[in-house]
């Protein structure tokens, strides 16, 4: 019983960094219809930066709270910042071309990205820093639920709240609900469009900074390649809950998640990544709107 | 354009690169030596990089949206040089047996290494080739090819491993497993559009990949199947030298029937029937053509070639594992083909040759091989996705007086 | 009077809650221009869809009747048999393939007439060039006859938008049906391409084609059409000669008093 407790919370830990990476392919494949392949790697820059910036910090003396909150926050600096920019090169110059262009330009830049890091940084699998700290009052549970357990599910769930708030409340998440469902008469309106897709990449970047932040301290370790396959994972969640939905993307999450811990708890771990490749395919063939979406009905 | 306005424009995208490339470029700590490292020149590199980068960038873009417009204006179809020179047989025809006469003399001008290269790069093209009819014909993203290629290498491996079948045996036996595989992956993915087509593509091949990696007993696992032997020249004892310009002729062999034979099917009933399915699926549909064989006889035969170079792969480095047939390699093909041009066989051949030749004979810049892999799909995307060679559709010539008089 | 060619009965399509078609019937003869009209909305292209095998309805039947030949229910069949059959169609917004010639794209019509495969396709053996030259052959007939064989070698895309909706029937002619379905084939034609679409079209019935249109341009319906069918809201509200159908208050109500043929 106690081991199924644990796999539980792992599970739940696992889904919430799937849901927080998911939320970004879902946002921007709701606005402009693409998969946005580079979108793991900005996970992954996420997580050098805060490394990087937390090594320096520590390095130089600063105390323990604030290399959190400055490697936060330069994580979530420069993730948006790379979103942003990867948009504005890779993916606006293709917004009318047909659908393979701008899923073979992320290939590209999902190629590119993980290199760059690699030749700029290392190919080595780097130590990440112990940035959570464990309290003191979750010690008699610890064996089930770790402190960077209760953490990464706390600002899961606030940065959940914090999108919806956006989305639901300001300007800016009207226009993006808009542009997401009529583009072009978003545009009539005033809109622009422009900003608005580059606010949904530095929004979902900005996330995948701190999901990246969050595994990176759960783990503790990151190298050039865990955009990839975290990446996929998080696809699969987002396409899970139906692609195009914000609640569907903490729904895939959440549900991949609890499915890998318990699949790789009572079956084989060995196979673990094969579970979610598999589960990915069964669903866009079987039911490719997901769990929460709309079927897609193509106008002859 | 107002160059003062430029030059301005060119040094704020220069600062924001360099802001950008701050943390990963300009950075670099040693969390066990406890240092961190400044490498300003980096930034100084990104920065002048990125204005001239800008600064020129901006102008030949606008330079060609100009001329595309007068090209609209004028109605003319742009052909560049390449273009020209196939189309007219006097060109293409003597450049051709120039190049067959080369490549016939290769092994005897250059080293043994070079060969090797050369064989790699081959082995590539019949890899674009066949991709080729698949993503650039009948327009089906598939990002797992490399699956196919897997299936060919190790039905070699195994059967030989097993039943000491020979290199000539499997060669067949390698294509017709491939070309299973390939509509058994195909059924599946029938009814997907583009993207979600490319993404269960991909998790075919991931799982392949995997299973290989984790069945130990089918597969030997991580560790992979070794020894595998070179093809045979009627039973006599080869050195390694000599077995390896054998692979090479094979290589030319190969490469001229695949030309020959990609080149017969894009000009088909099956091959318009491909460009249709490409274009339009419904109105394709509509005009009787059975999407679902189409589909699956594309992919079949894309895999067919795909096992057949799996299976040399397999023979040329005696030795494979896992790690050689991961999604990065799938990716490659891809480019190769994007870059080559969708549909265009000389371009896809032009394509493998840049992609694969040009990283070894630029060995200095061999780290920088997959970076601009990536800057290369990105950049043919946005600036010429047509690839180096657009496809030009065949020109038919039809005189009615004269059908009438035969 | 001879058996319909097609003949459609109680043809039903629901859209989760949604009747897009509502007990609609409709017959056409041999040799006939039979005209769909009605409002937009009224379901005129989900009929089509219906009957080419895009949408399998959800009750009722569509019997086709090659003649000479034994009906077939057409229901459930993949738009590619119904092609085969001997249907063929042209769409409201144009699908043609834009980056083939005008002449590659009437061959695809032939397609489903002819039978090459890989093996043909690689040997080039006697019968199937003797196949592709006839391929070859009758897709420039076509192309004649449309008026287009100057363009032979152009891209389609490249065409002028009257060009192409003339492209996009000798498509559908190329595949030898004998029903043809025209889906406003005089959406945003100018009134004199309208009147060389009407002439074509008259043309193709002297030939012997018979022809089932939707079709918004009253004038163009009242001149080519033997009988009209009237829909709206899914439903089928008159059906006649064009003079019943033109002085049919019903059908009058449904356009809300349309002026453009008092």
């Amino acid at each position: 019983m106690e081991y199924f407790i644990e796999l539980f919370f792992s599970g739940l830990t696992r889904g919430s960094i799937y849901a927080l990476i998911a939320l970004g392919y879902t946002m921007v494949y709701g606005i402009i219809g693409l998969i946005n392949f580079a979108h793991g790697d900005i996970y992954m820059i996420g997580a050098f930066t805060a490394f990087i910036i937390a090594t320096a910090l520590s390095i130089f003396g600063f105390p323990l709270l604030s290399i959190v909150i400055l490697a936060a926050l330069a994580a979530v600096i420069w993730s948006s910042a790379y979103g942003y920019t990867i948009e504005k090169l890779a993916y606006k110059p293709l917004r009318h071309a047909p659908r393979l262009s701008p899923l073979i330009s992320a290939i590209g830049m999902s190629i590119f990205l993980q290199n760059y890091v690699l030749l700029a940084q290392t190919s080595d699998f780097l130590a990440f820093p112990e940035l959570i700290p464990d309290l003191e009052f979750m010690e008699p549970v610890a064996h089930v639920v770790g402190t960077t357990d209760l953490v990464i599910l706390v600002t899961t769930a606030m940065a959940m709240l914090g999108l919806t708030l956006i989305i639901k409340f300001t300007r800016i998440g009207k226009a993006m609900r808009a542009t997401a469902q009529d583009r072009t008469m978003a545009m009539l309106v005033g809109i622009n469009v422009d900003r608005v897709i580059s606010m949904t990449f530095i929004i979902g970047s900005a996330l995948a900074a701190i999901g990246g932040i969050l595994i990176a301290s759960h783990i503790g370790q990151i190298n050039f390649y865990i955009g990839f396959i975290a990446g996929i994972k998080a696809f699969t969640a987002a396409v899970l809950g139906g692609i195009g939905s914000i609640p569907g993307a903490v729904l895939g999450g959440f549900v991949l998640g609890l499915t890998e811990s318990f699949a790789t708890g009572y079956v084989s771990s060995d196979y673990e990544d094969v579970f979610a490749f598999a589960l990915l395919v069964t669903i866009l063939i079987f039911k490719p709107s997901g769990l929460l979406g709309r079927s897609d009905i193509q106008k002859v | 354009m107002n160059s003062f306005k430029e030059t301005k424009r060119s040094a704020l995208v220069s600062l924001w690169f360099m802001f950008l490339t701050f943390p990963v470029m300009v950075m670099k700590v040693d969390a066990i030596e406890k240092t961190v490292t400044w490498r300003w020149e980096n930034m100084a590199f990104i920065g002048i990089g990125s204005f001239i980068l800008s600064l020129f960038g901006r102008a030949f873009f606008e330079r060609q949206k100009s001329r595309r417009q007068r090209q609209i204006e004028q109605n003319i179809e742009k052909r560049n040089l390449i273009q020209i020179i196939i189309s007219h047989n006097k060109y293409l025809y003597p450049l051709a047996i120039a190049f067959f006469l080369f490549a016939l003399l290769f092994p005897h001008l250059f080293s043994t290494y070079q060969i090797n290269v050369m064989t790699t790069a081959l082995m590539y093209v019949v890899l674009g080739l066949g991709l080729n009819i698949v993503v650039g014909v009948a327009g089906l993203l598939d990002l797992g090819f490399v699956a196919f290629y897997a299936v060919g290498a190790y039905s070699y491996a195994l059967l030989n491993l097993h039943f000491g079948l020979g290199f000539w045996a499997v060669l067949p036996i390698g294509a017709i497993l491939a070309a299973m595989f390939g509509v058994l992956l195909g059924f599946p993915v029938l009814r997907l559009r583009g993207d979600y087509l490319a993404i269960v593509t991909l998790a075919f091949g991931e799982i392949i990949r995997l299973v290989l990696e984790n069945w130990n007993e089918f597969s030997q696992g991580p560790s992979g199947v070794s020894n595998i032997p070179r093809p045979g020249l009627f039973g006599i004892d080869l050195t390694l030298d000599q077995a390896i310009t054998y692979l090479y002729y094979l290589m030319i062999i190969m490469v001229l029937v695949t030309i020959f034979v990609v080149n017969r099917l894009q000009n088909s009933r099956l091959g318009r029937a491909w460009v249709a399915l490409r274009e339009d699926e419904i109105a394709c549909q509509a005009m009787g053509i059975d999407k679902t064989k189409t589909k699956l006889t594309a992919f079949a035969l894309g895999a067919t070639w795909a096992g057949m170079v799996g299976v040399i792969f397999a023979a040329k480095t005696t030795f494979i594992n896992p790690a050689s047939f991961t999604f990065l390699e799938s990716a490659i093909i891809l480019a190769i083909v994007v870059l080559g041009g969708m549909g265009s066989i000389v371009g896809v051949i032009i394509g493998a040759f840049i992609l694969i030749l040009l990283p070894e004979y630029l060995r200095a810049l061999s780290d920088y091989r997959m970076l601009a892999f990536g800057a290369i799909m990105v950049s043919m995307m946005v600036f010429r996705p047509q690839g180096i060679i657009s496809n030009v559709r065949r020109r038919y010539h039809y005189d009615p007086e004269k059908e009438r008089s035969e | 009077m001879s058996e319909p060619i097609l003949q459609i009965n109680n043809l039903c399509m629901n859209f989760g809650g949604i009747k897009a078609l509502d007990d609609l019937n409709l017959d056409v003869e041999q040799g006939e221009i039979v005209a769909l009209i009605g409002p937009n909305g009224a379901g005129k292209t989900t009929f089509f869809n219906c009957v080419t095998g895009i949408y399998n309805p959800t009750h009722g039947d569509v019997m086709l009747s090659p003649p000479g030949k034994p009906s077939i229910r057409l229901n459930g069949l993949k738009p590619n048999h119904v092609a085969e059959k001997g249907m063929a169609r042209t769409f409201q917004n144009i699908r043609l393939f834009q980056s083939m010639t005008v002449l590659e794209n009437v061959m695809i019509g032939r397609h489903c007439r002819t039978s090459a495969f890989i093996l043909g396709a690689i040997l080039r053996d006697r019968a199937t060039m003797q196949e592709e030259k006839q391929i070859l052959q009758k897709s420039y007939e076509i192309l004649q006859k449309m008026g287009l064989e100057k363009h032979m070698n152009e891209l389609a895309g490249n065409l002028s938008y009257g060009e192409q909706r003339r492209l996009e029937i000798a498509r559908a002619l190329a595949t030898e049906p004998f029903l043809l379905l025209l889906d406003e084939p005089a959406a945003g034609m100018n009134p004199q391409e309208t009147q060389d679409l009407e002439a074509m079209i008259n043309l193709l019935q002297q030939e012997g084609q018979s022809i089932l249109l939707i079709e918004h341009d009253m004038k163009l319906v009242m001149n080519l059409s033997d009988r009209i069918f009237v829909m709206d809201y899914g439903k089928q509200i008159a059906s006649g000669s064009p003079q019943e159908v033109r002085d049919n208050p019903a059908v009058i109500k449904a356009y809300l008093g349309d002026d453009s043929y008092a």
